[in-house]
């Protein structure tokens, strides 16, 4: 066996690499150096980005179980990215008297998730994707429940991982009829096996309800709401964007490589999971008075109009599925800094009323805020306009009209809830408003981010085009 | 005597559904986790059945069976952690007492 072959995977490597260094950095340091822990990480996962953008090669290993090339590289580089927003959100959280202790742990739990998503996007082999999902979903329980003493943490906690078991479970169950009628669990293996038969079609339903719970569509929802309100913020932001993009991501792939001859069957599964996710997750998201509940049913939604991308299974499909969950990562993690920093402030859950004339005391901030959401709903000059464009266009050239034509009439109610907070936080009066405050350095550099993110991603041309000239579908 | 394929396909199915059926029905925590477990021993029978009757050439199935058990083993600790962090919050693992995050 050819050793050496282990270092073509270079974000893999990369990212055990600041793994293994934040792991002795957090055995061995002590006292004030305790204090250099978070800068140290912020750096090694800047790096850490860097290196995973710079591979660009097209290499298949273990006799085809695991495959790359520039398409999953960018993905795995966009996931590292929105890894490295959520550790600048952590900072405050880090640092509060119940988590200073156990900081590390933190850092270590965020990155085994990453590599398991690393590894759900390059897996060409069933045990291999079963092993990534399963990675990317422990840890994420473990730091769900990251808050010890609080009993919302825990309780997220335990809905998040029952579910996610429950969910292995009916995927695994799904896999094991696919190996049954194909004989192999090999990707390239299996398409030649697919027919569309009765039993793998009951395979292909269980599968997908397996991933649809990750992604949180909407009969398999229903965990989404309460697990993102208890958990940590920072938390929160990770498990809707991240853990969700790659989700997505997987899906797609396993889509268009093993599940290719029954496409008809899936368009019908995905068509039906797309309207009930979008109408049911907007109707609900109205009712929401706390805003990371909100928040939940909003992205629950969100990933509905990602779902429009997948549903083709073209190549401008993953285009536009990449570019909507770049868009969507910056807009969502601003929308979370912002809401982490008023809980610091509050000391308490937020809630819509406590945003009541924020634009008085807090104008930077409101501004921010109202900039991610504009995105989120997609109004023309920001980046969220432009990705749900394209998303409504690989939909739109798929045939699928009408779909097209009820998201739409979605993205109009959506428009209402997100303006809700909109209006509260310039037009209502409010006797004590949230006093003044500066945002933690962390979080502001985050936030810089992501509002460049937002106003640059839909004026640059080139993000676009360099997604499309790298993608691949059926 | 071989025992038939679909026999044992059919003790998987029941298995697989007496786990699905106690995990809507069960209202304890550590019920529920003993449903989901019944749930994947059911999905590695449903390897092992298949990898001996269809592929008996190859080890695939067996070995999957192998990683689910470890996978089981490994959420089986995480959830059991957080089910004593439960506890010790809120001094009961029943799940009508976990509706703080409704309200």
């Amino acid at each position: 066996m050819n050793y050496i072959q282990f270092f073509d995977m270079r974000p893999e490597v990369a990212l055990l690499a600041v793994y293994l260094i934040l792991f002795m950095y957090d055995l061995v340091s002590a006292g004030r150096y305790r204090r250099l822990f978070h800068p140290l990480a912020c750096m090694l996962a800047t790096a850490m980005v860097a290196v995973t953008l710079s591979d660009r090669s097209t290499f298949t290993l273990f006799g085809g179980m695991y495959e790359s090339n520039a398409m999953i590289v960018f993905m795995k580089a966009v996931l590292a990215f929105g890894s490295l927003l959520a550790i600048l959100q952590a900072h405050k959280w880090l640092r509060s008297e119940h988590t200073f202790y156990k900081q590390g742990e933190f850092y270590i739990l965020l990155l085994s998730t990453l590599v398991g998503m690393y590894f759900m996007l390059s897996a060409r082999h069933f045990l291999l994707l079963f092993i990534g999902i399963e990675l990317a979903s422990l840890p994420l329980a473990c730091l769900v429940a990251f808050d010890k003493y609080r009993h919302n943490s825990a309780e997220a906690g335990i809905k998040y991982i029952l579910t996610s078991m429950f969910s292995s479970a009916m995927m695994l169950y799904g896999i094991s009829f696919l190996y049954g009628t194909t004989g192999s669990l090999y990707f390239t293996d299996m398409v030649q096996h697919i027919t569309g038969a009765p039993m793998q079609i009951f395979a292909f339903v269980m599968f997908f309800a397996g991933l649809g719970f990750k992604i949180s569509l909407v009969p398999f929802h229903l965990w989404t709401a309460d697990s993102y309100q208890g958990a940590p913020t920072t938390v929160t932001a990770y498990l809707s964007v991240i853990s969700k993009g790659a989700a997505v991501f997987t899906l797609f792939i396993v889509l268009i490589k093993v599940f290719a001859p029954m496409i008809e069957e899936w368009q019908t599964v995905i068509y039906i999971t797309i309207v009930a996710s979008i109408t049911i997750a907007n109707l609900m998201a109205i009712k929401q008075h706390f805003l990371k509940r909100f928040m939940a049913f909003s992205s629950i939604s969100q990933a509905g109009y990602i779902m429009l991308a997948v549903i083709g299974g073209q190549a401008d499909g993953m285009t536009a599925m990449v570019f909507y969950l770049v868009v969507y990562m910056v807009a969502n993690m601003a929308v979370f800094a912002v809401i982490e920093s008023i809980e610091w402030k509050i000391r308490g859950a937020v809630r819509r009323e406590t945003c009541n004339g924020l634009y008085r005391t807090n104008p930077k901030l409101t501004l921010v805020m109202t900039l991610a959401l504009f995105s989120l709903a997609g109004i023309p000059p920001f980046a969220g306009f432009f990705s749900k464009f394209f998303v409504f266009m690989s939909a739109f050239s798929a045939g699928f009209c009408v779909l097209v034509f009820i998201a739409l009439i979605n993205t109009v109610i959506s428009l209402y809830y997100y303006l809700l907070i909109v209006k509260a936080m310039y037009m209502m009066p409010n006797e004590e408003p949230v006093p003044a405050f500066k945002c933690d350095p962390y979080i502001r550099i985050e936030l810089i981010l992501c509002v460049a993110g937002i106003i640059l991603l839909g004026v640059c041309s080139f993000v676009y085009s360099g997604i499309d000239s790298i993608s691949f579908g059926m | 005597m071989i025992i038939p394929a679909e026999y044992l396909l059919i003790l998987s199915a029941v298995l697989f559904f007496i786990g699905v059926f106690g995990f809507f029905t069960r209202r304890n925590l550590v019920s529920l986790l003993i449903s989901t477990e019944l749930m994947l021993n059911a999905v590695d029978i449903n390897f092992a059945v298949f990898n001996a009757y269809c592929q008996p050439q190859h080890l695939e199935g067996y070995i999957f069976s192998l990683f689910g058990i470890g996978v089981a083993a490994a959420e089986t600790a995480v959830a059991i952690a957080i089910i004593i962090n439960v506890y010790r919050n809120i001094h009961s693992i029943h799940i009508k007492k976990l509706k703080n995050l409704k309200h």
